[in-house]
């Protein structure tokens, strides 16, 4: 599939807002993060900018933004519709949240059942996104059922990436936070690496003799494309990347979106300086961020759609 | 309004085409491609049409436009044993359509009349979606309008009261001058089009997707294996008593009858 620029940031940043989000409504909801009212406009802040800022570009990419809004009728049958329904329906609870915390300066309490609930619909956010990808058929990489697992990891151990540099900034030092941060980078490496392990060893189910029916013939070869240029399905889904490629790239996922964080957050929590251990995790959230840039890429050009056999 | 049909349509119009017989002349997406630049889709769009537009690399983009009909050839099987095979592929109308239960907006439908897949133009808003959930690559998505495009079926064509009743078939049906393609109610099992899928042994197209395509495609009918003839025998064959040359024309005609 050709990799999708707008959805690639989008997936990136709404997921790393998303993970943020539903970490500050679980643990606020716990009484285990710091109550400080500029502590919540920041990190509430970035989970917004990061949330909209991904949704606004994910718009990008649509023929008629302007119709967007039509998006939300769907529901019933789409994965997509769904997802837009969710990612506004996150806002609600998040902005009675935010004038709770902010505003208010409660974040206990009767507030933090807003939170709660702005962070079950982050996680229903993220989930859907995933669906979309993984009720594709047509796109055998995706229709996995590591595809979910993933996303939600992903979406998590950025977020608590992130949750955990806003903190440092505040001068807080939360062994809970980092100990999520370390398990989430490990889970999400781990989720990565059994997807891949399993679209390596997927059974092949549609060839080109089951797409054109013509197998009992024997094996069927394409002798003329439909025109001499390639056709908008060809320009769409036949984006193919190289083998060596892909692992290499793989590789470098592994080690910045995983690898590098892991040992940065180590040595931040050995670290006693507060301005080296706080520049670490700053660079620990940033490679993961970047390694699922990367991920997502590949999520896209290593993806090949059946449509594909015909050509 | 992109659930699909709750109830099986009444009828299932569709098309069926014949492999045996297509000889891939692309008449059937040339005037698709006619037809629906005046209809229910327009306009067509093309790109490049002339080329020296060059693409990010600097290599020239190719002409490329939105077409609904796309005809490929095959090769199947090896050597002397292999065939080629003229395969036109448009949308098959599928019963299970998953291009259509992915729209967000409601823009892609399934007629509960007939089973037609269609795109509200005023609807769409370009997510591209739906041709990500197509297997067969039917759907083609027109870059200036910005908004999937897709066949109709000639849905404002067989409807029409304006043309002889006799020309109320698909455009592709209509011009095809070998009669490769035939258009029918396939949820009918007694219609004339369902009664020939079910002689010829008319099949679907990747069947494991499971998205149960309307339109069937006849198999190409087993080859005649015809005795090699030689038609420069050696000279010492001829007993010399008739002209040579008549007689390769008589053994050649002899065999060609008694094939």
């Amino acid at each position: 599939m050709h990799p999708a620029f707008s959805v690639i940031i989008f997936t990136t940043s709404s997921g790393a807002g998303y993970g943020l989000m539903a970490l500050l409504g679980f643990l606020g909801m716990f009484g285990l993060l710091p109550t400080s009212q500029t502590f919540g406009a920041v990190a509430l802040g970035l989970a917004f900018v990061l949330i909209t800022g991904g949704l606004l570009t994910s718009t990008l990419h649509l023929g008629h933004p302007e119709r967007a809004w039509r998006a939300f009728s769907q529901w019933r049958s789409s994965w997509l519709s769904r997802e837009g329904v969710l990612a506004v329906a996150t806002y609600v609870p998040m902005v009675i949240f935010a004038i709770g915390w902010v505003i208010l300066g409660e974040p206990a309490q009767f507030w933090s059942w807003f939170g709660l609930a702005a962070a079950v619909l982050a996680v229903a956010t993220v989930a859907a996104t995933a669906m979309i990808y993984a009720s594709l058929v047509t796109i055998p990489n995706w229709a996995t059922k590591w595809t979910l697992p993933v996303y939600l990891a992903l979406a998590v151990m950025t977020g608590a990436l992130w949750l955990a540099v806003v903190l440092c900034a505040f001068g807080y030092s939360s062994n809970l936070v980092g100990n999520v941060a370390i398990i989430a980078v490990i889970v999400a490496g781990l989720l990565k690496r059994l997807y891949w392990q399993s679209i390596d060893t997927a059974v092949v189910v549609s060839t080109a003799e089951s797409a054109t029916g013509l197998g009992h013939l024997g094996a069927v070869r394409v002798l003329e494309q439909p025109t001499t240029s390639a056709t908008y399905v060809m320009r769409e889904m036949g984006y193919r990347i190289a083998r060596k490629h892909s692992d290499r790239l793989r590789r470098i996922t592994l080690g910045v979106g995983f690898l590098v964080p892991l040992i940065l957050l180590a040595a931040a929590s050995a670290v006693e300086n507060p301005l080296i251990s706080g520049l670490l995790i700053f660079l620990a959230a940033l490679a993961g961020s970047l390694g699922v840039i990367t991920e997502r890429w590949l999520f896209f050009a290593e993806a090949k759609h059946v449509s594909m056999l015909y050509h | 309004m992109t659930s699909l049909p709750a109830q099986t349509p009444d009828r299932q119009l569709g098309l069926v085409i014949d492999l045996d017989i297509c000889v891939g002349c692309h008449a059937c997406a040339v005037n698709c491609k006619e037809w629906n630049s005046g209809g229910h889709s327009a306009p067509m769009t093309d790109w490049n049409a002339y080329g020296g537009e060059t693409d990010s690399e600097g290599q020239d983009e190719g002409a490329w436009g939105v077409w609904f009909n796309r005809i490929n050839a095959y090769e199947a099987g090896d050597g002397t044993a292999s065939q080629t095979v003229y395969f036109p592929r448009s949308c098959l109308h599928c019963a299970d359509a998953k291009c259509v239960t992915v729209c967000p907006t409601g823009a892609s439908y399934k007629r509960s009349s007939d089973g037609i897949v269609l795109v509200d133009a005023d609807l769409c808003i370009g997510c591209k979606l739906c041709s990500w959930a197509c297997p067969y690559g039917a759907r083609e998505y027109d870059a200036t309008d910005k908004v999937m495009k897709k066949c109709t079926l000639c849905v404002d064509r067989i409807y029409n009261d304006n043309v002889p009743e006799a020309e109320r078939i698909p455009a592709c049906v209509s011009t095809c001058p070998v009669g490769a393609r035939h258009y029918g109610d396939l949820g009918d099992p007694n219609s004339e089009i369902s009664l020939l899928v079910a002689a010829r042994g008319g099949y679907d197209l990747m069947p494991e997707m499971g998205y149960r395509p309307t339109n069937k495609y006849l198999p190409p009918r087993p080859r005649q294996v015809a005795e090699v003839v030689d038609l420069n025998p050696s000279p010492a064959a001829n007993d010399g008593t008739t002209a040579g040359a008549g007689n390769n024309l008589l053994a050649w005609v002899d065999a060609m009858l008694s094939r």
